[in-house]
Parts: structure tokens; C-alpha cells; sequence
């Protein structure tokens, strides 16, 4: 390339560099958001970004940060592999966004972690589970517990709730998500004495389990533990049905959508999981956030995902009070100090790897609803 | 043994919905030589037609489970010939390259226009037939669905088998296979034939795509494009422009995926079904069927 061509080049870059800064306004504090908001896990995104969004919302009407008002930056990755990584570098170049706000899964979450690590950026993911996602680096946070804790309490409750000895697991090999809750449900429930008698595998998008659910009914199970998506979930629940085997289906947080009943219908009643939040929780903190919530979005109840959206937010923005500025060491140094911080999913307390120590709670489906069973504690 | 049994039918009705789709890859390569990419996304149109019909019959009765197939087969039968109207008929004549990229820019186009119309997040198919279970010798259990796609499979099959062998549109199709332009000469008008054909294809596509929905009932404006990766693989498999190998080719990937899935190394699902063709083309590379002895279509 000649020096002429290279001059011109980089004065157009350098023009494009200045009417992208002139673009940006500093009255504001830009927060990023990316999340699914179409595609297979919508429903996740949906109720995260509708958390999110009452949180910004409500803290505009108090009058903002630091005298500035809030700008949510929301981007859609359309539960795609691959997508985050592509917008939350965007957020990150383009809109300056002080710190970015996602994602519900684990597999798409550890996309963009080591983009927001790298540009020390800090991330909170509201509802990645997966160990991984934190341990990317100290400016990857997350407000939910981890699956190690959730692997252990649906284990727990499979054996003394349920009496269930022969525990089949049915994992989806193409999330990290499934792999890691399904690892620790077995470590759990082998070392209290129960036993797996087979372990089958599916991917992300598979719609046939006759086959695997065929293996599990001749292994003669008397549980099947189902560590995935609330759409595989769901045809999980009707082709078990479907195959005559009656025993009962639980899992983890990764079940908790509409779409969960709405797609599964009569199949998922009586079916478990673990998840974050109940809104029938009497707490006054919950319940003033579900009014909240019910007023914003059309008497719509909030789930856990919208729970956790909404303290990912509130749990930035009570960094950002501490800290007293948008510099992001500081904010990560304020977001790793977040001790007791009330939260409507609980007591948020940040450990040396910036992983949020919480209670879960079991719900199961009766009569075409959620219904809350039990909280456990950490 | 129940358990053999039980997997050899879970596979047949996965290998059934296969070999549909896979027909519809077939009777095309069979007489424009190219693999019309855009029929896994006709197989997906058929569902949302269904779903769409299914509000306004009863669900769960055979009357309106039969409006909603014909009506999906109708409506993808009318799409498939518009498609080959505005896409690929301009391109006739031209370098077979460039109708196979124009397939894959057709395929696009359904799929993002369907996130657009019909939303991307996934949608519960009614049972629009009456369901029940049936149960044999106490353990091994079949849906109606899983029986209603092996018989309606069945039946297509031999319905397509006699419109190619016994009409005169068939009759034509058979001869523009073999030779466009004899064909031509002797009186054939081959923009009919071709654009029955494509009609034809998809209305079988739209079966496929009501019977997998009975079968999975959760859609999406994607749902196609695995169910027609494999049976692009089921056409290759039983050689390609032969209808009983694209059947054939179906029923063995759904029967091999549905055993390797059930057992220990249910990891390699995929992987162990495209071994098997990998394995197969090496020794007939023309597929199981696909010697010159079969008609083509």
C-alpha cells in the first residue's frame, strides 16, 4: 500500500473515530445488556431484560447516579452461539458502556466474559450458573448461585424428598450449563448413596429423547434428572409420557419458562426443579417488587430470570453509589466488595470468586402452575 | 429384546419423517440435477400452516387433523412452485453452481422471513389428531403419532409410487429425467412437469412437517434445517434421484441414530450416523440404490 493511499485511510478512520466520539453523550451512563431475546431460550432473555429494565426505570425516577440519568443498551443475541461475543464488543467500542448486564446462559455467557475481561469491563451475569463463568477473571461477576450448590440441593431432594435411589440423567452435551449441573448432581447423589444407573446424552436442539428415554426406562431408573433448557425439558416430559414411564422428572433453574407448561402441557405435572426466586415469597422486599413488576409489564408475574435481571441492575447501581464513579477498577473493586446487599432473589454476598452465596428454592407444576415447595439454604 | 424392539420402532418413525423429506431432495435432483436447499424450509412452512389452521378445526379429531394436513400440503404444494417460479425457473439453463446458491439464498430467506412473521421463540403444536397409547406385551408402548407417521408415510409412498408409474404426468416426469430436451421434442412441456414435481415435493415436505410437529410438538422458523440436513444425507445414502432409496435411506438413518442414541455412546449420535454414510459412499458411491438399473424420477 502507498503512503498517499495509507494517509487517506487512516484520515478516514481517524473521521470516523471523532463523529463516533461526537455521538456519544456525557450526560448519560450507558449500561450494556445483551441478552436472548428471541430464539430458543426467549423466554430467559425476555424476563431478564424486562427485570433489567424495571430496575433502570426505577432508579431514572429516583433521580439516577451520581446526578446522571441511566441508559439501558440492550442487544439481542438471539440465543445464538457466537452472537454475544460480536454485540458485547459493540457495547464495549461503540455505546462506552460502563459495565455489561448478561447473559442467562452459561455457554453464551463464557462467550463474552473474556471480551469484557479483556477490555476490563466488569460483566454481571444474572443467571449463569456454570463455576466457569466467574473463574474467566475478577471482572466477571454473577448474582446467582452456582451449580455446584444447585446440583447438590436437587440431589438432596431427590433422595430424602422424593426417596428416589436409581436417578437416571439425561444431559445435553452441547452446554456447559447441563454438563457441569449433571457432574455435580451425580458427585452429590453417589456420595449419599444413591446410584445412576445410565447417563444419556442429547444436543441443544434435538427434539427426538425416545431413544435415550427408551434406555432409561430398560435401566429401570426411578427418577430421571434432567439438567437442560425448559423447550427440551418439555418434550422430554411428553415423550416420557409418551413411553409409559411414570417416574418423576426434575431439574434446574434451566426449567423455569411459561414455555415450560405451555409446550409440555399435562406431561410436566408433578415434574421439580430448583430454581432462584418464588413470587409467592411474603418477604416485603419480593413482594414490593412483584406489585413493581406487575404494574410495569401488564400484571405479568415475574420469574426467577426477572428477579435475578433486576438485582444484576440494582446490584450495579449500589456499586456505582459506593464506588462514587464509573471508573471501571473502581467498580470492580466496589462490585467484589458487595457484602449482605438485599436483593429480591436474597442476601447477595459476593465470595473471594465473585459468585453470589444464596438460598434456592424448589417449585413444582400443579395444576398448569408453578408452585412453591421449599427453600433451601446454603 | 423389549428394549431392541421399542428402539427399532422409535427409529422407524424418526427414519419415516426422513425418508418423506428426503423424497422431496430426490424427485428434484432427479430431474433439474440439483439439490433444492430450500426444502427443509418448505418442511417448515407445512408446520406453521398447520399450526395456523389447526385454530379454526376441532383439535383432535380426524376430520379436522386431515383439514390441517391437506390444507398444509395444499398451501407448501402452492409455495414449492412458487418458489421455482420466481427462483429457479430464471435460472434454467444456467450453470447448476448458481441454482444451488440461489437454493441456499431461497433457504435464508424462509427462515428469517419465518422468525420475522412467526417470532423466533418456539411454539407448541396442538394435537390435532386423537392421540392414544398403545401398549404390546406389557413393555414396548407406541403413540397413535408415531404410528400415524408410519402410516401416512406408507401410504404417500405408494401414492407417489403409482402417480410416477401410472399417469401420464408421471409418465412425463420420468421421460424429462431422463432426457430434458427429447423429452421437449416429443410433445412434453417441461415447465409443467417441473413445476408439478416441485408441488409434489412439497406437499410431501408439509406432511413431514405436520408429522414432526405431532411427534415434537415445539416449532420454530428454524426447526428445519437438522430434520433436513439428515434427510439430505437419507437421499445421498440410498442414491440420490431414487424415490425407494430416499425411502430406504430415511428409515436406516433413523433407525441407526435412534440405537446409537439409546446406548452408552449416545454422545456420537450424529457423528456415528454420518460415519455409517461416510462408510457406505465409500463402497457404492453411488448410494445403496442409485445404480443405473433403479428408474430415476
Amino acid at each position: 500500500m502507498d503512503i498517499k493511499r495509507a494517509g487517506t485511510i487512516l484520515s478516514a478512520a481517524a473521521f470516523l473515530a471523532l463523529a463516533g466520539c461526537q455521538k456519544q453523550d456525557d450526560s448519560v451512563i450507558r449500561v450494556g445488556e445483551y441478552a436472548s431475546l428471541t430464539g430458543k431460550e426467549a423466554a430467559f432473555g425476555q424476563s431478564c431484560h424486562k427485570g433489567t429494565l424495571l430496575a433502570i426505570e426505577e432508579l431514572n425516577a429516583g433521580g439516577g447516579l451520581l446526578g446522571k440519568k441511566l441508559e439501558l443498551r440492550t442487544e439481542d443475541d438471539a440465543s445464538t452461539q457466537g452472537q454475544p461475543a460480536t454485540i458485547v464488543k459493540k457495547l464495549i467500542s461503540r455505546d462506552k458502556v460502563i459495565a455489561v448486564l448478561g447473559e442467562a446462559t452459561s455457554s453464551r455467557s463464557l462467550e463474552a466474559a473474556p471480551i469484557c475481561q479483556s477490555d476490563r469491563i466488569p460483566m454481571i451475569s444474572p443467571a449463569a450458573t456454570n463455576p466457569a463463568v466467574t473463574a474467566v477473571g475478577p471482572y466477571v461477576f454473577r448474582v446467582c448461585f452456582i451449580d455446584p450448590f444447585q446440583g447438590a440441593v436437587m440431589a438432596k431432594f431427590a433422595k430424602n424428598r422424593l426417596g428416589l435411589h436409581k436417578v437416571a440423567v439425561l444431559t445435553s452435551v452441547s452446554s456447559a450449563y447441563s454438563v457441569g449441573l449433571a457432574k455435580y448432581f451425580k458427585e452429590r447423589f453417589t456420595a449419599d448413596g444413591g446410584e445412576i444407573p445410565v447417563e444419556q446424552k442429547y444436543s441443544e436442539g434435538d427434539k427426538d429423547f425416545n431413544a435415550q428415554l427408551t434406555a432409561i426406562k430398560a435401566s429401570g431408573a426411578d427418577g430421571i434428572f434432567v439438567p437442560g433448557y425448559y423447550t427440551e425439558a418439555a418434550l422430554v416430559c411428553i415423550q416420557a409420557r409418551n413411553l409409559g414411564l411414570p417416574v418423576p422428572i426434575f431439574g434446574g433453574d434451566g426449567w423455569e419458562a411459561p414455555e415450560l407448561i405451555q409446550i409440555g402441557g399435562t406431561a410436566v405435572e408433578g415434574c421439580y426443579y430448583s430454581t432462584h426466586f418464588s413470587p409467592e415469597n411474603t418477604a416485603p422486599v419480593v413482594k414490593g417488587f412483584v406489585d413493581k413488576f406487575r404494574a410495569r409489564f401488564n400484571g405479568e408475574t415475574p420469574d426467577g430470570m426477572a428477579a435475578l435481571g433486576y438485582d444484576s441492575a440494582a446490584m450495579l447501581a449500589d456499586a456505582v453509589k459506593r464506588a462514587g464513579t464509573t471508573e471501571p477498577a473502581a467498580l470492580r473493586d466496589a462490585l467484589a466488595a458487595t457484602r449482605g446487599y438485599r436483593g429480591v432473589t436474597g442476601s447477595i454476598t459476593m465470595d473471594p470468586d465473585r459468585n453470589a452465596t444464596k438460598a434456592a428454592v424448589i417449585i413444582t407444576v400443579k395444576d398448569g402452575h408453578f408452585k412453591f415447595v421449599e427453600s433451601v439454604a446454603p | 429384546m423389549y428394549e431392541f424392539l421399542q428402539q427399532l420402532l422409535n427409529g422407524l418413525s424418526l427414519g419415516a419423517i426422513y425418508a418423506l423429506i428426503a423424497i422431496g431432495y430426490t424427485m428434484v435432483y432427479g430431474i433439474l440435477r440439483f439439490i433444492n436447499f430450500a426444502h427443509s424450509d418448505v418442511f417448515m412452512a407445512g408446520a406453521f400452516i398447520g399450526l395456523n389452521v389447526a385454530r379454526y378445526t376441532h383439535p383432535g379429531t380426524f376430520l379436522g387433523g386431515f383439514i390441517v394436513l391437506g390444507s398444509a400440503m395444499l398451501g407448501c404444494a402452492l409455495l414449492g412452485m412458487t418458489i421455482e417460479r420466481l427462483a429457479y425457473r430464471p435460472l434454467r439453463g444456467a450453470p447448476t453452481l448458481n441454482v444451488l446458491i440461489t437454493a441456499i439464498g431461497v433457504s435464508l430467506f424462509l427462515e428469517y422471513s419465518g422468525q420475522k412473521f412467526f417470532g423466533a421463540a418456539p411454539r407448541r403444536f396442538p394435537a390435532i389428531f386423537p392421540v392414544r397409547e398403545f401398549t404390546f406385551g406389557g413393555a414396548i408402548t407406541i403413540s397413535s403419532n408415531q404410528l400415524a407417521v408410519i402410516g401416512v408415510t406408507f401410504l404417500l409412498m405408494v401414492a407417489l409410487q403409482l402417480v410416477v408409474f401410472r399417469t401420464k404426468i408421471g409418465t412425463a416426469m420420468r421421460a424429462v429425467s431422463l432426457n430434458p430436451r427429447a423429452a421437449q421434442l416429443v410433445g412434453i412441456n417441461n415447465d409443467v412437469v417441473i413445476s408439478f414435481t416441485f408441488g409434489l415435493g412439497s406437499a410431501l415436505a408439509a406432511a413431514g412437517g405436520i408429522l414432526y410437529a405431532l411427534n415434537y410438538p415445539s416449532i420454530d422458523p428454524l426447526m428445519g434445517v437438522m430434520p433436513g440436513l439428515k434427510a439430505f444425507v437419507a437421499a445421498v445414502l440410498g442414491g440420490i434421484g431414487s424415490i425407494p432409496g430416499a425411502a430406504l435411506g430415511g428409515l436406516i438413518l433413523g433407525v441407526v441414530e435412534t440405537f446409537v442414541a439409546g446406548s452408552p455412546w449416545s454422545t456420537g449420535k450424529d457423528a456415528i450416523a454420518f460415519g455409517i454414510l461416510i462408510v457406505i459412499l465409500l463402497f457404492r458411491p453411488a448410494g445403496l440404490l442409485g445404480k443405473s438399473g433403479v428408474e430415476k424420477v
